[in-house]
């Protein structure tokens, strides 16, 4: 029975090919949207996620001061050289600990001059973030240990103060210190914060600490852990260390922050993924929509097959034939539509997906969600104008024009 | 149905002082006044009268579309008062074929799968009831035709698509509603004919409403219905087929 009536709805759905389409074309554009929105969502979030560990995923970012929420830090002391050291010590499983201290300045180059960040660094600082020089070298031993005054470039930096020449061997000005450039760093592009990551001025700690800060202050120390070292075990162990070295009162919070860039990644991802779902939710109310016009379609089609339902129910059709023939009929429009948002939203989330450089990930969970909740608006928006038929005087619909 | 016994030696339909009213109050009009008709097994009958004479409320009522205000309508016995929407569906399934004055064949479907549709609900599968459908077709002339929508066929033809979905199924009864109404003489004379061959050779019971006296000549029993009530029942008699 439930077979023959499917036969029937579509044998109705081929009576009527272009109306059929059009009743379904909001089914078929609610479900490409819902489908495009999750699986260009989760393309982000993946991509999102690659950044964050191009930049490190066993990286831990060591900063004083106590986090009060998003962007909000307490005030205190910074770190010292020995912390670094004590951390590289003490600490088994770590890959490179490097201090670093940093300041906003210009730098100026002949008649050119940029505002950029200047950090003192140590040797480590290359290995910790996994990033190399791309033309000259690397700092020295030598210019490690005496504060030479050399320093090292971003890409941006090169291009805004010395444009297609090249910086290597020439000096720079850093307010009252003239600084050789002895390399410029690989381009690394925007982090997933949206800042520049090439707009830096490297140089030896020592000498910035001479030189610039007149201190020797540590005011960030990056830690990298060597690899299948869990991220975590690092993270106790370092805040136990400093701990006690900064003499923190046993049962006081810590006035520094360690931070685990794998908490970074899963925030971001966490982020893209709420702001998919609801995306995904706006484009859910162009399913409803394409609901309500398979009801209002489906109403007309009962008024105007009046006469119809007569002849079926004069043949021997039972109210509850006549129900399920309209609401198959509905609910097969609708899986039609479906079918056609599926396929219409691979193609084109697959399009929109290489165009915007993301990855394409196919998420058959929402392809078979979209599916099904297309299917349910079928049976949901078809049930009252099948219920209407099947309501009908048989003797009132045979005389109906 | 199956609450009720059948009655084998009960007539195939048997109407005991049925009326029928419409409306409620001042406003109501008595359609029957109290009609009471036996019909056999086997005979063709033709209902006649002026428009408002009830003819076509008996047919509803012998149709099982419609119910009696009060007496009672026996078909093989079966109180069809009793039954509900669904339980005199079912007899219609199974008892009754239609033909009406407007043919009332489904637009924009093919004459084989208009025949079908009655099969289609009576469950019989697929090949099966291509078969019959087709067989149905060719009793009534119209083997070529099968693959023809209604707007493709003339109202000759489209009235023996009409016909042929109406026996397809084998009913005891075959009812039809001024089947010649909308035809011309000629087709008319071929659709009478067409339903005097299946009263004779296959025993379908026939019963017929028409306004056409033309028309009665082809039934063997008449019947003239006049304000509600039988006005005249009669055998004719040197018919010849």
């Amino acid at each position: 029975m439930i077979w023959n009536t499917i036969l029937l709805a579509l044998r109705e759905i081929r009576r009527n090919v272009l109306r059929s389409f059009l009743t379904v074309l909001g089914i078929v554009i609610g479900v490409a949207a819902v489908i495009i929105m999750v699986t260009l969502g989760g393309g982000v979030t993946v991509k999102v996620g690659d950044q964050i560990s191009s930049l490190g995923s066993n990286l831990l970012i060591i900063t004083p001061g106590k986090r009060m929420g998003p962007g909000q830090v307490s005030g205190a002391g910074p770190f010292t050289l020995e912390d670094a050291a004590a951390i590289a010590r003490e600490i088994p499983g770590l890959a490179a600990v490097a201090p670093m201290s940093s300041r906003a300045m210009t730098v100026v180059f002949g008649n050119q001059n940029w505002s950029t960040m200047v950090s003192g660094i140590t040797d480590d600082y290359f290995t910790a973030r996994n990033w190399a020089v791309q033309s000259g070298r690397e700092f020295n031993a030598s210019e490690l240990r005496s504060g030479a005054a050399v320093c090292i470039v971003g890409a941006t930096v090169q291009s805004k103060l010395f444009g297609n020449q090249t910086a290597v061997g020439n000096r720079i000005r850093l307010q009252k210190i003239a600084c050789e450039v002895i390399g410029v760093m690989e381009p690394k592009g925007q982090s997933t914060m949206g800042t520049d990551q090439d707009d830096l001025v490297l140089m030896p700690l020592r000498t910035f600490g001479r030189r610039i800060a007149g201190n020797q202050d540590v005011n960030m120390i990056q830690v990298s852990a060597q690899k299948g070292v869990s991220t975590e075990k690092v993270q106790r162990d370092v805040e136990r260390l400093l701990h006690e070295r900064r003499h923190i009162p046993a049962n006081s919070e810590n006035d520094f922050n360690v931070m685990d860039m794998k908490e970074i990644t899963k925030m971001l991802t966490n982020t893209t993924k709420v702001l998919t779902g609801l995306l995904g939710a706006v484009a859910a109310v162009s399913l409803l929509v394409g609901g309500i016009g398979i009801m209002n379609i489906m109403l007309v089609s009962v008024t105007e097959r009046t006469r119809e339902i007569g002849i079926r129910m004069a043949i021997g059709a039972m109210e509850r034939e006549v129900l399920l023939q309209f609401l198959v009929e509905a609910i097969v429009l609708s899986s039609f539509g479906g079918l056609i948002g599926i396929v219409l939203a691979l193609v084109g989330s697959f399009g929109i997906a290489s165009a915007l450089h993301v990855p394409f990930i196919f998420n058959t969970q929402i392809v078979i969600i979209a599916f099904l909740f297309s299917a349910a608006v079928g049976v949901i928006f078809g049930y009252f104008p099948a219920r209407k038929a099947a309501r009908l005087d048989p003797i009132e619909a045979l005389r109906h024009e | 149905m199956s609450t009720q016994p059948i009655a084998l030696d009960a007539p195939l339909i048997e109407l005991i002082d049925v009326t029928k009213s419409y409306g409620a109050g001042s406003a109501s009009m008595q359609a029957l006044r109290g009609v009471s008709l036996r019909i056999n097994a086997g005979e063709f009958v033709a209902i006649m009268g002026a428009s408002g004479s009830g003819k076509s409320t008996i047919m509803n009522i012998i149709g099982c579309l419609d119910t009696p205000s009060s007496g009672s309508y026996r078909f093989k016995g079966v109180a069809v008062e009793l039954l509900d929407r669904n339980q005199r569906a079912q007899l219609r399934r199974f008892e009754l074929g239609f033909v009406f004055q407007g043919f009332n064949l489904l637009s924009r479907t093919s004459a084989l799968e208009n025949v079908e549709l009655p099969l289609i609900y009576r469950g019989l599968p697929h090949s099966e009831r291509r078969a019959l459908a087709q067989e149905a077709l060719a009793k009534v002339g119209l083997d070529g035709w099968a693959g023809h929508t209604p707007s493709e066929l003339s109202g000759g033809q489209q009235q023996r698509v009409a016909i042929a979905r109406a026996i397809v199924t084998q009913p005891s009864v075959l009812l039809a509603d001024e089947p010649t109404g909308n035809l011309d003489s000629a087709r008319s004379v071929e659709v009478m004919e067409m339903i005097t061959r299946f009263n004779q050779e296959s025993g379908i019971t026939v019963v017929m409403v028409t306004h056409e006296p033309d028309m009665a000549q082809f039934a063997r029993r008449v019947i003239h219905f006049r304000d509600g009530i039988i006005a005249s029942d009669v055998i004719q008699s040197g018919i010849t087929s």
